[in-house]
């Protein structure tokens, strides 16, 4: 049989329900794929060959019983049951490693699963480990992790983007055809989008939390990336609903249709007919890149060629987003990560009293851009402050909201966009400046402010690297979002581009490859020059 | 808005429990007031009359009955602390011997 990582989930679940192939051959294969790439990538922080084995051959036990009980039987097992995948190092997984990408939680074991990891392993799929990631979330690019950053598989000196670059990459470079990342102000779309794979924030409050590292609790949210939409929707379908344990989360009803997403390039084609779509005018800004414009601007006359009506709008608040979100977002953050003392977890530094615990275990346990959000946070929420920042962000938080809002009420089903300004960018390129690493997030950012629905998907090359496509919708739409994209995935089936695997993949293959740390300080060694 | 003086940055380090270095305090100086110059845009709203937005799905008052529920068991909590003794997790002294 031909290589098993190149297929997606709903093929590979084809061939689990007709014995076809066994899901300790479609683990095996992944792992092998993953463990041979890690040099060179650095996409994962933990691989659990041992724990991954045992739960495909627990998938092929039930796959062999319905498999006894006939066709009726079969088509109830559920879509993941066998399927690998991955989880951001943020989600806890009982037993094993949660680092959040950080030095201060070096060696914590999570003492439970996380909602999603239940919802997961009921399902049946097959975890075969955590990837890597920004320290806490924070960051755009996977530069920001104590453990090194990932390379991107289309160009191995360049940024997976981030903070969920780790889960980005292994999708992009068929380590898995699934993983799980979390999106507070670009964090799935905006690595889906630099590694050519589809990433999907759902609307706040559609996946429960519980068991996640928090950053900013009212920007935060679990998605799936995957290289189809079907498979994202079906993810997105395992893992979402209301959970007591996060009172967050929405008691919205999760539409059946993410499931059942048309098999068919003509249905899904046909389903574009007569949709609405708005094109912000503000999302075309200046400091985008000339080919990612040309590619955006080219998926949307194919999304009208195939009978949708394109409009441009408005959100006249699109400048104040990046401000207001890097006053919300370390102000949450610096609350959430005032827990991390020492003293119950993580590596402790005693040093003296209490006060000098404290400090020593927080400054060497925080990287550098934690630090900064800290500090941003901690000041804006400071006496006197307040006001002038924190408030001051809210009540603009409304403005931006609002400029979405009108939009819903004028009847459009979605936003059309580019996700990110450029494509990946090379090591180092934006870490002496952090305020042009924020700007990596200007178009996904707004989108977290509101609490909305955002996908990316991957809309063709520029300069040989991904663009992606930015859907949003109104909230809960997320079903919406991913017919939209299965249609433009129908209508851009025959694409050149379609048919290409990351460049990069087989210099990833060899064992004597520079590590992405290695990359990264070559070129800081280069470009001082 | 405002401009971080060094001595503001060391107030807001201990205020966040971050023992800096100098070198840190000083890059960060830099970098906030960098950082909080591109806030300077928030200024050009006049926003007196909008109501602050702190979450979006309209969500309130969730409740639930006041009844116990299982918890972790004491020894998974205790795993990962640094130092116990018993059933409890030692930490610095807070307040001093009588």
């Amino acid at each position: 049989m031909a290589d098993l990582t190149r297929l997606h989930a709903h093929e590979m679940a084809a061939l689990l329900r007709s014995g076809q192939v066994s899901s300790r051959e479609l683990t095996a294969a992944h792992l092998a794929a993953a463990e041979r790439d890690n040099r060179a990538l650095n996409a994962w922080l933990t691989i659990d060959r041992e724990r991954a084995l045992v739960e495909a051959d627990a998938a092929d036990g039930r796959l062999a019983a319905a498999r006894r009980g006939g066709p009726g039987v079969l088509d109830r097992l559920r879509p993941l049951l066998g399927i690998p995948i991955a989880l951001k190092d943020l989600v806890s997984l009982k037993g094993g490693q949660c680092t959040a990408g950080s030095r201060i939680l070096e060696g914590y074991r999570a003492p439970y699963d996380a909602h999603i990891t239940e919802r997961l392993r009921e399902a049946g799929a097959v975890i075969l480990g955590k990837t890597n990631m920004d320290e806490f979330a924070m960051g755009s690019s996977t530069e920001h992790s104590a453990y090194g950053p990932t390379a991107n598989p289309w160009a191995l000196d360049r940024v997976p983007g981030g903070s969920s670059g780790g889960s980005a990459a292994a999708v992009a470079a068929y380590h898995v055809p699934l993983s799980i990342g979390t999106d507070t102000g670009g964090s799935i779309r905006q690595p889906a989008a630099l590694c050519g794979i589809v990433g999907m924030k759902p609307t706040y409050g559609r996946v429960r939390r519980y068991g996640i590292v928090a950053f900013a609790s009212s920007l935060d949210q679990i998605g799936p990336f995957a290289r189809d939409a079907r498979d994202a929707a079906a993810l997105l379908h395992a893992i979402a609903g209301r959970d007591d344990r996060d009172s967050t989360s929405s008691p919205q009803p999760v539409p059946a249709k993410l499931a059942a997403l048309p098999s068919s390039d003509d249905a899904a084609a046909a389903a574009l007919r007569g949709k609405r779509l708005g094109l912000p005018r503000e999302y075309f800004v200046a400091g985008m890149e000339p080919g990612v414009e040309a590619r955006v601007r080219e998926a949307v006359r194919a999304l009208e060629a195939a009978g949708a009506t394109v409009e441009e709008v408005s959100l006249p608040h699109t400048d104040y987003g990046l401000a207001t979100y890097y006053i919300v977002a370390p102000a949450e953050a610096s609350a959430n990560l005032a827990r991390y003392d020492g003293l119950r977890y993580g590596p402790h530094h005693a040093e003296g009293d209490v006060l000098a615990n404290y400090l020593a275990t927080r400054g060497r346990g925080f990287g550098p851009e934690v630090k900064r959000r800290i500090m941003l946070g901690t000041y804006a929420l400071s006496s006197g402050y307040y006001d002038a920042y924190y408030l001051k962000a809210q009540k603009v938080r409304t403005l931006i909201k609002a400029d979405f809002d009108a939009l819903w009420v004028q009847g459009f089903d979605a936003l059309v966009a580019p996700t990110s300004p450029t494509v990946a960018f090379r090591f180092g390129d934006r870490l002496a400046d952090p305020v042009a690493m924020y700007l990596s997030d200007a178009c996904t950012l707004p989108v977290n402010m509101a609490g909305l629905p955002g996908i990316s998907i991957p809309c063709g090359l520029s300069e040989g690297l991904p663009v992606g496509l930015q859907l949003i919708g109104a909230p809960w739409s997320e079903a919406e979002l991913f017919g939209l994209a299965r249609g433009y995935e129908a209508i851009t089936a025959e694409a050149d581009w379609r048919s290409l695997e990351p460049t990069e993949l087989l210099r990833a293959a060899d064992p004597d490859a520079p590590t992405p740390a290695e990359r990264m300080s070559a070129l800081a060694i280069s470009g001082s020059r | 808005m405002a401009t971080l003086s060094r001595s503001d940055v060391e107030h807001v380090a201990y205020l966040a429990r971050l023992g800096l270095t100098d070198e840190e305090l000083t890059r960060l100086e830099g970098q906030l007031n960098h950082i909080l110059d591109q806030y300077t845009i928030l200024t050009e709203l006049p926003t007196d009359d909008i109501a602050p937005t702190a979450q979006t799905i309209e969500l309130e008052n969730i409740l639930r009955d006041d009844v116990v529920r299982p918890s972790l068991p004491v020894e998974a909590v205790l795993a990962n602390a640094p130092a116990r003794d018993g059933d409890f997790i030692v930490v610095p002294a807070i307040l001093d011997e009588r």
